[in-house]
C-alpha cells in the first residue's frame, strides 16, 4: 500500500533526474537568500551554476550545528518571515536551541511525508492514531499529527505522559496505531500488563516508533507484549522533523524519501563520502524545503545505506537503523541531551571548571537520568538546608534548559574519573 | 568566645568516615566531638578539634570539601532542664538555631553543647548575660 506510488516507486533514474532539478533549485535558493551560504560558497568560488550533477555536491561544504547556532534564531531562513507559518526548535548544545521554520508548502511537504510513512504502517482512513509525541516546539507530535489528518485517520492528540490516561483512552477510544517513542511503548505495555490489559484484545496493529534509538530486542518485546506490527521511523528538525525516513513492512531499514533529501554516508573523521553498506555519519541534503533548506547536514548519526530492491516496491534508499552517534549528544526519554548544557548550568551557577557526569539508566523501560557534580569548596556549607536548595535550584534549571527532569547528586571533590585532560561527561547504563 | 568548628561534605559511601579519622589521626589530630547531619544522598560531618588550622589543610589535601565554621560551646549544668535555659534564652533574643550537638566530657560533670547560629556574638552575649558558662576555645581544645 503506497500513499504516493508515482514517486514513491520512480525509477532510480528518473529520480535522480528529479533530485539533480531540485538540487540546483535548492543551492540557487541558498546562494541568494542565505547569507550564511553565499559566504561559504563564494569564499570557495562556487555558483549555483557549477552544479551540474549530484556528485557536484561534494564541492559545497558541510553544515554542522554550530552554524545553525551561529545564526540563531532566524538567520539560516531563507523566505521573508511573513512567509513563515510555523516554526520548532531542538535542544542546542548550550542553552540556545536550534529553530527551523516551514512555509505553507514546508508544513504541506512535511504532512505529505507524514503520511506517506503512516501508510507503510498501515494507516488509512477509519483508523485512530494515538499520538504520544509531545507536541510543542518539539517536531514529533505535529509531525504525526498533520500527517495523520491527511491520511483520514482520526487524530487522538493525547502528547506524551500521562500513563493512565493514556491506557484508558487506547481501550475506550479503540486506538488501531500507537505513536511514541520506543521506550515509551515498552513502559505502556507493561504497567498495561501489570492492569492485566490484554493488548491482543484490542484493535491495536501497528506502532511508529522514534526520536531515539533502539534494538531489534526491543522491536521482538514491542511486537509480542502489544500485539502490533513495530515500525522505525526517522527524522531531525534540522531537516524537517519526523518523516525523513521511514521502515516499510518488509522492516528491512528506512526508506529515505529522496525526492525531497538527498542522503550520503560519509567517515566522520575525514569527510570522504562511504559507498551502501559501508558505515558511517548520515548527511542530509533538503531537496525541497523553502523556509530551511540546508546542504549536506551533519546529523552525527551512525548509519549505512543499503541499495537491494526493497520487497515492498518502493525505490527509495534505505537506511539501517541508527546505531550510535559521531558526538557525545544522548537521546533521553525522546529528548537530545548534550552534557555541554549541563556545563553551562553549572557555569551559571558560578562554577569556573565544572566537573560533573551524567548517569543514565533505563528502569522499568523509563530513562532515568542523573546528574553527579563535584561540590566545589564554595559551594560547600555546614548546613544542609543550604546544600538541598543548592540541589534543588540546580534541578530546576537543568529541567529548564535540558527539558527534562534530572536528579542532582552532590559528589565529593575529584571523585569524578578523569582521563587525560579530558573528563568523562557520561556513563549510559541502558541496554536497549 | 567562639570556637572553630571543621566540617566535611561525605558521601553516604561506606569508609568515607573512616578515611576522615585516619587522615586526622595520621597527623596527630584529636576530635573532641562529632556529629553528622545526613540526607539520603550525603552527609556532613562536624567537628571539634584539638588543632582546627592542622585539621582543615590536611582534610583539605585529602582532597575533601571542608570548611571551617565559628560555633560556640555552652557548658550545660548537669541536673533535669539544664539545657532548657539556653534555649529559652536564645529565642527569647530572638536568635536562630541551626544546629546544635552535646558531648560528654570526662574533666567536667557538665555536658557541653555546641550551638551553630547566624549572629554568634549577639547570642555570647545573651547566653553570658544569663549567667551560662562559655569555653573559650584553648579549653575545649585541650578538654
Ligand atoms: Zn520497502
Amino acid at each position: 500500500m503506497y500513499w504516493d506510488r508515482e514517486f514513491e516507486t520512480m525509477p532510480w533514474e528518473k529520480l535522480r533526474e528529479l533530485q539533480l532539478e531540485r538540487l540546483k533549485t535548492t543551492v540557487e535558493r541558498v546562494y541568494n537568500n542565505v547569507p550564511f551560504y553565499r559566504k561559504v560558497m563564494d569564499e570557495r568560488g562556487i555558483k549555483p551554476s557549477d552544479i551540474r550533477t549530484l556528485d557536484d555536491l561534494r564541492m559545497l561544504p558541510f553544515t554542522v550545528k554550530q552554524d545553525l547556532r551561529d545564526n540563531y534564531p532566524f538567520d539560516m531562513f531563507a523566505v521573508p518571515m511573513e512567509e513563515v507559518v510555523r516554526v520548532h526548535a531542538s535542544s542546542g548544545t548550550t542553552g540556545k536551541p536550534t529553530v527551523v521554520g516551514y512555509t505553507k508548502n514546508d508544513i504541506r511537504t512535511w504532512s505529505q511525508l507524514m503520511a506517506r510513512s503512516l501508510t507503510m504502517a498501515g494507516a488509512t482512513r477509519g483508523d485512530v492514531v494515538q499520538n504520544a509525541y509531545g507536541y510543542g516546539l518539539f517536531t514529533g507530535g505535529m509531525g504525526v499529527h498533520y500527517g495523520a489528518e491527511l491520511v483520514g485517520a482520526t487524530v487522538i492528540p493525547i502528547s506524551g505522559g500521562n500513563t493512565d490516561r493514556q491506557l484508558m483512552i487506547m481501550q475506550d477510544f479503540k486506538a488501531t496505531i500507537l505513536t511514541c517513542t520506543p521506550s515509551y511503548a515498552l513502559f505502556l505495555a507493561e504497567e498495561g500488563e501489570k492492569k492485566g490489559i490484554d493488548f491482543k484484545k484490542l484493535p491495536l496493529k501497528a506502532g511508529v516508533f522514534g526520536a531515539e534509538p533502539w534494538s531489534e530486542r526491543m522491536r521482538g518485546q514491542l511486537e509480542a507484549k502489544l500485539d502490533i506490527k513495530a515500525h522505525d521511523i526517522y527524522g531531525l528538525s534540522e531537516i524537517i522533523g519526523p518523516g525523513v525516513s521511514m521502515e516499510c513492512s518488509a522492516q528491512q531499514g528506512m526508506h529515505i524519501f529522496e525526492d525531497h533529501f538527498l542522503a550520503e554516508i560519509i567517515d566522520p573523521d575525514t569527510g570522504e563520502p562511504l559507498p551502501p553498506g559501508r558505515q558511517g555519519e548520515l548527511v542530509i541534503t533538503s531537496l525541497t524545503k523553502e523556509a530551511f533548506p540546508i546542504i549536506r547536514y551533519r546529523t552525527r548519526d551512525i548509519t549505512m545505506l543499503m541499495d537491494d530492491p526493497c520487497p515492498c516496491g518502493r525505490t527509495h534508499i534505505r537506511m539501517r537503523r541508527v546505531t550510535g552517534r559521531t558526538d557525545d549528544m544522548l537521546i533521553i526519554r525522546g529528548v537530545n541531551v548534550f552534557p555541554s548544557q549541563v556545563e553551562s548550568v553549572l557555569l551559571e551557577f558560578g562554577e569556573t571548571e565544572p566537573h560533573y557526569l551524567l548517569v543514565v539508566d533505563r528502569k522499568g523501560n523509563l530513562d532515568d537520568l542523573e546528574i553527579w557534580v563535584e561540590l566545589s569548596e564554595q559551594w560547600f556549607s555546614d548546613k544542609v538546608r543550604q546544600l538541598e536548595d543548592i540541589e534543588q535550584r540546580l534541578k530546576g534549571r537543568i529541567a529548564s534548559v535540558l527539558g527534562i527532569s534530572a536528579k542532582i547528586k552532590l559528589v565529593e571533590p575529584r571523585t569524578i574519573p578523569r582521563s587525560e585532560g579530558k573528563a568523562k561527561r557520561v556513563v549510559d547504563r541502558r541496554e536497549i | 568566645m567562639k570556637i572553630k568548628q571543621i566540617s566535611v561534605f561525605l558521601e553516604n559511601k561506606s569508609g568515607r568516615l573512616a578515611k576522615v579519622t585516619r587522615v586526622l589521626g595520621e597527623n596527630g589530630v584529636n576530635i573532641r566531638a562529632l556529629s553528622i547531619a545526613d540526607t539520603t544522598d550525603f552527609g556532613i560531618l562536624r567537628l571539634i578539634v584539638n588543632d582546627p588550622d592542622t585539621a582543615y589543610r590536611v582534610l583539605k589535601e585529602a582532597g575533601f570539601s571542608v570548611n571551617v565554621t565559628d560555633v560556640i560551646a555552652v557548658e550545660i549544668p548537669d541536673v533535669p532542664g539544664g539545657l532548657a535555659d539556653p534555649l529559652d534564652c536564645l529565642k527569647d533574643a530572638n536568635i536562630n538555631i541551626e544546629y546544635l550537638y552535646a558531648f560528654l566530657t570526662r574533666a567536667t560533670k557538665a555536658a557541653l553543647v555546641v550551638f551553630r547560629v547566624e549572629q554568634i556574638d549577639e547570642a555570647a552575649r545573651v547566653l553570658q548575660d544569663r549567667g551560662v558558662r562559655i569555653l573559650d576555645g584553648a579549653e575545649v581544645y585541650n578538654l
